[in-house]
């Protein structure tokens, strides 16, 4: 028994957040005031320190930045998915988000790869995950 | 405006290190101590004349109030008593508080430490699982990224943009281990090369094992005390010229960039306040967690040029024979790593070089050096300029 993979974890900050994601959407907030999108939900706006925050569906696409292909996993969970991709890519409305590269030719990912949202469950939740655009496969 | 406040007010007088590598017959506490005698046994100085006390943190021995545990560990009711949190920076960052607090009149004799039985304290498993905790819990965490992950990406990127090569980052680690063979008290001093760097199991594509630092039980000590009275001391001072840090995010996702990182600003702070420029470092210990990290340290700190980092180590100019000798202890790659006590021990090479004791691996020009602390995932970054005079 190597243990379940890491459940999506509910705060204040998140919760529209993981309830979208559980939806089969990925969305970011959005400064009401400056207009600001970050990834990484939080109470104010790092650019404007506005409290009024919303929320925009992202286009579930981006772009590869950076990744690695994992051989030594951080957790006994992630043991036997091993080798995996991990990667930073740019969401098109421009926000950075680490995720997963899944699904039919993972592992030909370059930088600059283009990447497209798919969701995995995780227990009740749903995980944003990443796949090359107009592969097939993942979750 | 120029910040030159702690500008030769206050000088490291004796430094130290535990037993290194594998010591399962000492806690983590008990090689802070055993760093600590050796540091202040430099000095002549007593113990009960130590009224300043900085630590960093423990993960394997999570003490609660690791400072004041440390104080009654070693029987020591310091007047200022403080613990940094800034991952591996932490180290640096001590002499900048030190500094300021001397200065200010707060304490006159500060004991830093730090170092961890990270070794054998805890399973291989365990130690592992702990690091992950520096991916952020909610949105890295759950995609199964490790440490070396973040640098591997990191790796990735300068590749990409600057044309760095495998063999370039291999050399870095073959380098920095022949210098370990050279120190009687580093954990690895087996030579490799760069084959079997390329070769060794890998971790995170592109990094392999051998491109990774190690997983010590070590402790590390420096004492801090004002440029007057380190002038009574039986001990070689070494001065404090210029230190600066700067502080961008702590997780990776939150970087504005994937190969520009704060130790740009946190060395222009320490070298404006020394007033001297990358041309006057006589050597440099760089934090040398990821062999993509030195390099990347180097072109920030303008040591060369962007990008050229991979030519310079390839050339072999970083040697100990080189034209800027770097990490002439071994670094984190091949001479100890224990939690904050890594950044710890370039600290204190760089304090022993400066005083001319290192034998068979003295650099020849000793006058001024640069050491660099980084902490999470090139998060924290703290720079200092020590030198054997006061300028």
């Amino acid at each position: 028994m190597v243990g379940l993979l890491p459940e999506p974890f509910v705060n204040a900050d998140s919760k529209a957040y993981w309830a979208a994601a559980k939806e089969g959407r990925l969305v970011l907030q959005q400064c009401a005031d400056c207009g600001h999108v970050e990834f990484m939900p939080r109470h104010v706006c790092p650019k404007c320190w506005s409290e009024n925050r919303t929320w925009t569906d992202a286009a579930g696409t981006g772009t590869v930045h950076s990744f690695s292909i994992v051989h030594r996993a951080p957790l006994p969970a992630f043991r036997e998915d091993c080798p995996y991709v991990v990667a930073l890519i740019d969401l098109d409305e421009g926000p950075r988000m680490i995720t997963n590269i899944v699904g039919d030719g993972a592992y030909q990912v370059a930088i600059g790869s283009k990447v497209e949202v798919c969701f995995e469950d995780r227990g009740e939740a749903k995980l944003p995950q990443f796949r090359l655009a107009g592969a097939g496969g993942g979750p | 405006m120029t910040d030159t406040s702690l500008r030769n007010r206050v000088a490291i007088v004796g430094v130290g290190e535990s037993e290194i590598g594998k010591i399962p017959h000492m806690t983590g506490l008990g090689l802070n101590a055993q760093a600590a005698k050796r540091a202040l046994g430099e000095t002549g100085l007593k113990p009960s004349e130590i009224d300043g006390l900085l630590t960093a943190y423990s993960m394997t021995e999570p003490y609660f109030m690791l400072g004041s545990v440390m104080c009654e560990y070693l029987g020591l009711k310091p007047t200022f008593n403080a613990s940094m949190v800034v991952g591996g920076a932490s180290p640096a960052v001590m002499l900048k508080h030190a500094a300021e607090a001397i200065v200010s009149g707060q304490a006159e004799v500060i004991l830093c430490c730090a170092g961890e039985n990270r070794a054998t304290g805890q399973t291989r498993d365990q130690a592992v699982a702990a690091l992950a905790a520096v991916g952020h819990p909610y949105y890295e965490q759950p995609y199964g990224a490790s440490i070396p992950s973040f640098y591997a990406m990191i790796t990735r990127r300068h590749m990409h943009e600057y044309g760095t090569t495998r063999e370039q980052l291999a050399q870095m680690a073959v380098t920095t281990r022949d210098h370990a063979v050279l120190h009687p008290n580093a954990h690895m001093t087996k030579p490799i090369t760069v084959e079997e760097v390329i070769n060794s199991k890998p971790i995170a594509e592109p990094l392999n094992i051998l491109d990774c630092c190690l997983i010590s039980d070590a402790g590390g000590a420096y004492i801090v005390t004002s440029a007057e009275r380190a002038k009574d001391l039986k001990s070689d001072p070494v001065y404090l010229h210029g230190i600066g840090e700067y502080h961008t995010h702590e997780h990776l996702m939150c970087s504005d960039s994937l190969t520009e990182f704060g130790a740009l600003e946190s060395g222009r702070r320490a070298y404006n306040m020394a007033g001297l420029g990358p041309t006057d470092m006589d050597f440099a210990e760089l934090y040398d967690c990821f062999s993509v990290v030195p390099m990347i340290e180097m072109e920030e700190l303008g040591l060369c040029e962007r990008g050229g980092a991979g030519a310079m180590v390839e050339a072999g100019n970083t040697r100990i024979d080189g034209q800027l000798p770097i990490n002439t202890h071994g670094g984190m790659l091949s001479h100890a790593h224990a939690g904050a006590a890594g950044g710890l021990f370039g600290i204190i090479e760089a304090v022993r070089q400066l005083r001319g004791q290192e034998g068979k691996r003295q650099v020849a020009s000793h006058d001024v050096a640069l050491v660099h602390n980084e902490g999470g995932i090139l998060s924290s970054h703290c720079t200092m300029i020590l030198g054997r005079e006061e300028r």
